[in-house]
């Protein structure tokens, strides 16, 4: 058995029964990440033997269930890769910015701290673009990551180190962030699973902030049930993070049973997502994959969400703007490079126009501008407005379907550098993620086919606010049905 | 409209970014593309609606005042590019 073969939720099962240990599934995949990250350069940071030294305790720890002792954390002893804006204490935390390269967090992000307190291990923080400001991990002051499928294309971004991870089995399952499609969109660009929680699910506290009112904290999965899974472990209210749900958290993996059926659920197919834009190959597969869903019992009916088109025009405001208000405190006095200069107005300015590179300076004027006198209210104001009316498309389609199904991309994975000089074609790849992260509801893309090229395509599925459980088995019966997840590139 | 030299400075300087000759012409640019393109929102019809300004049915959270541990001062200070006793330290604002 080669341990870089299975699931997360089979390794789990393994280390339980004692066919696996945990020193043999971190080693595997510790050498795999050294092996191919020069090529595919997911990793920021992979850890040293420390890790392999946990690993021998999580051993221990099973082995001493096994012989009657109290069951360890579920997590025990499986190795996980973090996005490289969620801040683990003692661990390098830079995203992707020259601005943090030398930043050590003193704190550990709640998510990753209940990962860690279940028995996970850090495997490594992964590339992304700086700050998450992007969508194909080019923008990382630190170098791209390259698709496993293609090198020469894009792994998609935010969360493209994390995705790549992933797909290349240099990890088993990751963190990841969405803020506008920063999860949804790499997994499907790589071909795996990228869930997206609702807004509020899962506490934000040492997640490095970009946009307050729209970042989630996500996971890059192989399988729907290993996303469940971690989600289950991380959700739930935190009172570090006021806008963390104070609401119970669902045993997602309990409705994950038994036999693939969807009678009963309504699924939506919005028509303003399948416009001219789309490739033929993403429409083909995208329907083909309704189809399947069909199949196993779902009812569909074309649905509407008249403001769809506005929602970039939303986001490119409300985004920029919350990041230019967050990105104020690097300043180069607290933490992070500083430049010195004649006077405190120098040092800032000198520190944050070296630190910061081409896109997250873009956004912070952009955003500066939004919200700036006599621009605020015809822009940050208006787009607050707008963003309204695209939170209500969503409830009121949530009144006639349980479920709404598109594709998570118009195309599949492009070269890297066709759109680095583009910002709004850059943008523009973010078209069908954005109108769910404005509303705040949970989304998950799952593999559902390859373009004429072999490129992976994604189909979104998105749910309710909180409606995570309907969308995560939804999911599952697709996967039980078909074998795309089970595809992975050959490096 | 296209943003003139002047605004983008302008921007700049309240967004604290030193920035040269040739960004401040290349963010004129591509500022003046985005912003054209976001204009398309100033014809929705919002005179009825509220702007958004969360998507959780939370309002006001409170808590309790209690005294809980904190950062470690030394922590807290561990990443400063400069400190001098027990405080971050900067270029003196007044002569």
């Amino acid at each position: 058995m080669d341990p870089l073969d299975l699931s997360l939720c089979q390794s789990v099962e393994a280390l339980r029964d004692g066919t696996l240990c945990s020193t043999m599934l971190v080693e595997a995949y510790r050498s795999r990440a050294e092996q191919l990250n020069p090529k595919i350069h997911a990793y920021l940071g992979i850890a040293g033997e420390e890790v392999i030294r946990a690993a021998r305790k999580a051993d221990d720890s099973w082995a001493a269930f096994r012989r009657g002792g109290d069951h360890p954390g579920p997590l025990t002893g499986i190795p996980l890769a973090i996005k490289d804006v969620l801040c683990v204490k003692g661990y390098s935390c830079t995203c992707g910015s020259r601005i943090l390269e030398n930043f050590i967090p003193p704190y550990t992000a709640t998510p990753v701290e209940r990962l860690q307190a279940a028995g996970g291990l850090i495997l490594g923080k992964t590339n992304t673009d700086e700050f998450a400001m992007g969508s194909s991990t080019e923008n990382s002051a630190f170098g791209m990551t390259y698709n496993p499928w293609d090198t020469e294309r894009v792994p998609g971004g935010s969360s493209g180190g994390s995705a790549a991870a992933v797909a290349a089995r240099m990890a088993p399952i990751a963190l990841g962030t969405d803020t506008g499609g920063s999860v949804r969109q790499p997994a499907a660009y790589c071909g795996v699973v990228g869930l997206k929680p609702s807004y509020g699910r899962v506490s934000r506290y040492g997640l490095i902030a970009f946009g307050s009112s729209l970042d989630c904290v996500g996971v890059l999965a192989r399988t729907v049930e290993d996303a469940a899974f971690l989600l289950e472990i991380m959700a739930g209210h935190d009172p570090m993070d006021s806008t963390s749900m104070p609401v119970e958290v669902p045993a997602f993996r309990k409705s994950l049973r038994g036999e693939p059926d969807l009678h009963g659920i309504r699924i939506g197919i919005p028509k303003e997502y399948f416009t001219a834009g789309i490739q033929p190959d993403v429409d083909r597969l995208v329907r083909e994959a309704i189809g399947v869903l069909q199949c196993l019992g779902a009812e569909t009916k074309e649905i509407s969400l008249p403001n769809t088109e506005f929602a970039l025009p939303v986001y490119y405001i409300v985004a920029p703007a919350e990041a230019s208000a967050n990105l104020a405190r690097y300043d180069g006095v607290r933490f992070g490079l500083r430049r010195e200069g004649q006077n405190l107005r120098d040092l800032y300015d000198g520190t944050r126009g070296a630190g910061f590179g081409a896109e997250v300076k873009r956004r912070i004027m952009l955003g500066t501008y939004a919200l700036s006198a006599g621009y605020y209210d015809a822009y940050y104001g208006q787009a607050q407005k707008v963003r309204t009316l695209i939170k209500a498309d969503f409830e009121n389609a949530f009144q006639f379907v349980d479920i709404i199904a598109s594709p998570v991309t118009p195309s599949t994975a492009f070269r890297a550098g066709e759109k680095v000089d583009n910002p709004l074609a850059m943008y523009m790849e973010d078209l069908l993620t954005l109108p769910a992260s404005l509303a705040g509801v949970p989304g998950i893309s799952l593999p559902c086919g390859r373009d004429s090229l072999g490129l992976p395509v994604g189909l979104q599925l998105s749910g309710p606010f909180l409606g995570e459980e309907t969308l995560l088995r939804v999911g599952w019966s697709f996967q039980q049905v078909t074998r795309w997840h089970k595809e992975a590139p050959s490096l | 409209m296209p943003l003139t030299h002047k605004e983008v400075e302008h921007i700049a300087l309240l967004a604290h970014l030193q920035l040269g000759e040739q960004e401040l012409e290349k963010y004129r640019q591509q500022l003046t593309d985005i912003l054209d393109y976001a204009d398309r929102l100033l014809r929705v019809d919002t005179s009825a609606i509220s702007p958004t300004t969360t998507v959780l049915p939370l309002r006001s959270i409170q808590r309790t005042d209690d005294i809980t541990k904190s950062l470690d001062r030394n922590d807290a200070l561990a990443n400063a590019p400069e400190q001098a006793k027990h405080m971050f330290r900067i270029p003196p604002v007044f002569e």
